[in-house]
């Protein structure tokens, strides 16, 4: 597979030479690779945000590079202009960017901005509003109309409806309920495989990205600490403990029941591994998941 | 983007400038803008500026942030400026078409534009080194005697403080807002007039639905905690006045009648 974005040691400091001086980013190198799904964990503050920002070209590394296929998303207006279109980029709660009469018109804001023709705007507003599972008459209906967890849909319809080849989400499902949430991944789910996109995510859940994640990139204090597998990652849990970020519940449930003497195998961080290797265990296999 | 707003903003600090009481500051910088406008001759400016660049120096705020504030203004300052040169009557001492340029245009100009820019860093220099909570109990206090006449000081007082304490957060949210519509293809740089203005809507709509939906919280999160206004509120923290107060105020006292005093020099 091929790299599609890569940073090259970025740095970004806020306000610089002021008393409000912050430095976010302290030297990230990070790739992802076409068709990769990418969960970014950290805590609150330790850059996450301001480093998907860098990705689209909105915020300006105060040194070192960003590169979509090789080419620097700063090298031009046009190039930087180009790769918010390349790269779509979903803020937390993106309910609140709604701004037109109609869904439909919200959605095709992205679209309208490419210069694309009216009838490609409407291919790619249903194929979003598909995406999302908005249904057709929810497109005719005033964003602010809708409930809570269907104006994030059509907001994240809005960036999805600019086919962009990597997909950033910043926290989408903080505030959904439980089946909201697995909807929602269901659904950047199908985007990522339908259209062979890069998706990246940030996210609190281990759970999520323990079962969605292909890789897991830990941030800490504008750093990235540990990069790998949700098993390589999920294999240092003390090491998580202490920057605050934990386990997936799954792997607590195994740990405890292999505390009640079952055998149960090691590496398992989600909940359908605990049962494929409890279902294995009572066939008489060896129950290890790996 | 928005970022670099310094206008009214509070840098908070330990120095004697910063413990003063809101009261005493806001009266001197009442005092400071009446001696401003009496101050007539040159020496008594070079007072003036004397006592300006030493308060500034006393509350160490940084030369390059008072630089940052007047940038706003540099336009009005030229504006007035050039009008002074040009308007003045006098003695003509270059003329070119229907302009004259006189010799008393020249001064006024120069002591006008001296006069605006210790106008503003003077009061500037009230917000930077005082938070906003002190300064609107500081206005209320001064205010409180109109109460008798049932002026609403208490009222005007929250208003002000409400007011100033959304500033940051809606300069946060309007920056939150563009960002999320440039990753959109939003375009607020290019086009004439008309595609600018058209540009900001889907800034304008969704920061209005936002201030409105704060200004709800806001006040639902205010009567959960009993707020009813004025009448019989205590505080949590007093103003009071220490010596180091009266010692300001007898230094500004003095510094209005030296003004005065130097104008009949030279």
């Amino acid at each position: 597979m091929d790299t599609v974005i890569r940073t090259e040691n970025i740095t970004h400091t806020y306000s610089p030479g002021t008393p409000f001086e912050h430095v976010a980013l302290r030297g990230i190198d990070f790739e992802a690779r076409c068709g990769e799904y990418v969960g970014i964990i950290g805590r609150t503050g330790s850059g996450k945000s301001t480093f998907i920002q860098h990705l689209n070209g909105l915020l300006k590394p105060l040194s070192g590079r960003v590169l979509l296929d090789g080419n620097d998303i700063h090298a031009s207006k046009e190039a930087t202009r180009a790769a918010r279109f390349r790269v779509g980029l979903v803020f937390q709660f993106p309910e609140y960017q709604l701004f037109e009469e109609t869904v439909y018109a919200d959605i095709a804001f992205g679209p309208k901005n490419m210069k694309l023709t009216p009838e490609e705007t409407e291919e790619r507003v249903f194929e979003a509003a598909r995406f999302v599972g908005l249904r057709p008459e929810e497109l005719k209906k005033s964003p602010f109309e809708l409930s809570g967890g269907t104006k994030r849909r059509a907001a994240i319809a809005g960036v999805i409806a600019m086919r962009p080849e990597v997909l950033i989400l910043d926290e989408p499902t903080a505030g959904l309920d439980p089946r909201g949430r697995d909807e929602l991944l269901d659904n950047i789910d199908s985007y990522h495989r339908e259209r062979g996109a890069t998706v990246i995510v940030v996210t609190h859940s281990m759970e999520e990205a323990a079962r969605r994640a292909g890789r897991i990139a830990v941030f800490e204090d504008g750093k990235i600490v540990m990069s790998g597998t949700p098993t390589e990652i999920f294999r240092n849990g003390p090491e998580l403990e202490r920057m605050g970020l934990g386990m997936p519940k799954a792997a607590l449930i195994a740990e405890r029941v292999r505390g009640l003497g079952v055998p149960l195998g090691r590496d398992i961080y989600t909940l359908e591994a605990v049962r494929d290797a409890l279902i294995s265990l009572r066939k008489g296999g060896g129950g290890d998941a790996t | 983007m928005l970022r670099d707003i310094t206008l009214g903003q509070y840098f908070p600090g330990k120095t004697v400038v910063h413990r003063l009481d809101p009261r005493t500051k806001l009266v001197m910088t009442i005092v400071y803008i009446v001696a401003l406008f009496l101050a007539e001759s040159w020496s008594s400016y070079a007072l003036m500026a004397l006592l300006l660049i030493g308060m500034i120096g006393v509350s160490r705020i940084n030369a390059g942030t008072i630089l940052r504030g007047l940038k706003p203004i540099v336009v009005i300052i030229i504006i007035t400026a050039v009008l002074n040169v040009f308007f003045t009557r006098g003695e003509v001492i270059f003329e070119l078409w229907i302009f004259k340029l006189t010799r008393e245009g020249l001064i006024t100009a120069a002591k006008m534009t001296l006069r605006l820019i210790m106008l503003i860093t003077g009061t500037f220099l009230l917000t930077y080194t005082t938070s906003p909570i002190a300064l609107t109990d500081g206005i209320e206090a001064l205010l409180s005697p109109l109460k008798k006449i049932r002026f609403p000081a208490h009222e005007l007082a929250m208003m002000m403080s409400i007011a100033l304490r959304f500033v940051p957060i809606l300069i946060e949210e309007t920056n939150k807002i563009m960002a999320a519509q440039a990753s959109r293809g939003a375009d607020f740089e290019t086009g004439g007039i008309v595609k600018r203005a058209k540009a900001l809507l889907p800034i304008l709509v969704p920061l209005f639905i936002s201030a409105f939906r704060r200004a709800d919280e806001l006040a639902e999160a205010m009567e959960s905690r009993c707020y009813h206004g004025g009448e019989g509120r205590t505080r949590m923290k007093k103003l009071g006045m220490k010596a180091r107060d009266f010692v300001t105020l007898a230094v500004g006292a003095a510094a209005v009648a030296a003004v005065v005093l130097v104008n009949f020099l030279p």
